[in-house]
């Protein structure tokens, strides 16, 4: 298990599996899904979706970088990213995953 | 917005469909995603980003309070990798 790339495909896949629309509606829905939380990122919007992640956009201000072949400074313009914050439901859901496939058992106690 | 605001401008966009069943569309996109991220898959929605899980090998670590070294454990932790669409969509 793993190791696997999935796409767009998959997840329409899932849909047509777990809901019961057509492939082809399937497909659009997915699209509009993905669609919508790009629109909202570009608009500077946060997408806050419980349970799962949260994407925010944060501004960059500008700073010097270095080409890392010449050692020469270039300035790197200031700029818009995207970033992603997974949720502890998702990040404990991988964590157990893991230590599922380990053989080890999860309900010792977390000390971290 | 919010999952619940999402699920609202999906349906508002196909009023053949009931909210309670985008709701369901909604939901199974997103366990489908992390359902592969447990199992150790990556998803990647050009356009979008890729979603993948990164090993964090085991180390030592240590307390900054008392200085006391303690032993971290490997982890998983998913990631994401903004695609370059949407990278360049930010910046215009």
């Amino acid at each position: 298990m793993g190791g696997k790339t999935l796409t767009r495909a998959d997840l329409a896949e899932a849909v047509y599996r777990k809901v019961g629309l057509s492939r082809s509606e399937s497909a659009v829905l997915v699209e509009m899904i993905i669609d919508e939380i790009c629109e909202a990122v570009v608009r500077g919007e946060s997408v806050k979706l419980s349970s799962f992640a949260t994407f925010q956009v944060r501004d960059k201000a500008e700073r010097i970088g270095r080409n890392p072949k010449t050692g020469e400074e270039v300035p790197i313009s200031p700029r818009r990213v995207m970033t992603f914050k997974a949720s502890n439901v998702l990040k404990q859901k991988i964590a157990d995953a893991h230590l599922d496939r380990l053989g080890n058992s999860h309900d010792q106690p977390d000390d971290e | 917005m919010i999952k619940s605001e999402l699920v609202q401008i999906i349906a508002n966009r196909n009023p053949h469909l009931f909210q309670r069943d985008v709701e369901n569309i909604v939901n199974a996109v997103l366990d489908e995603i992390s359902d592969s991220l447990a199992e150790g898959n990556r998803v990647e929605l050009r356009g979008f980003g890729a979603f993948s899980v990164k090993n964090r090998p085991a180390r030592e670590g240590r307390n900054p309070r008392t200085g006391d070294k303690v032993a971290v454990e490997e982890k998983w932790v998913p990631f994401f990798k903004t695609g370059k669409e949407l990278r360049e969509r930010l910046n215009r």
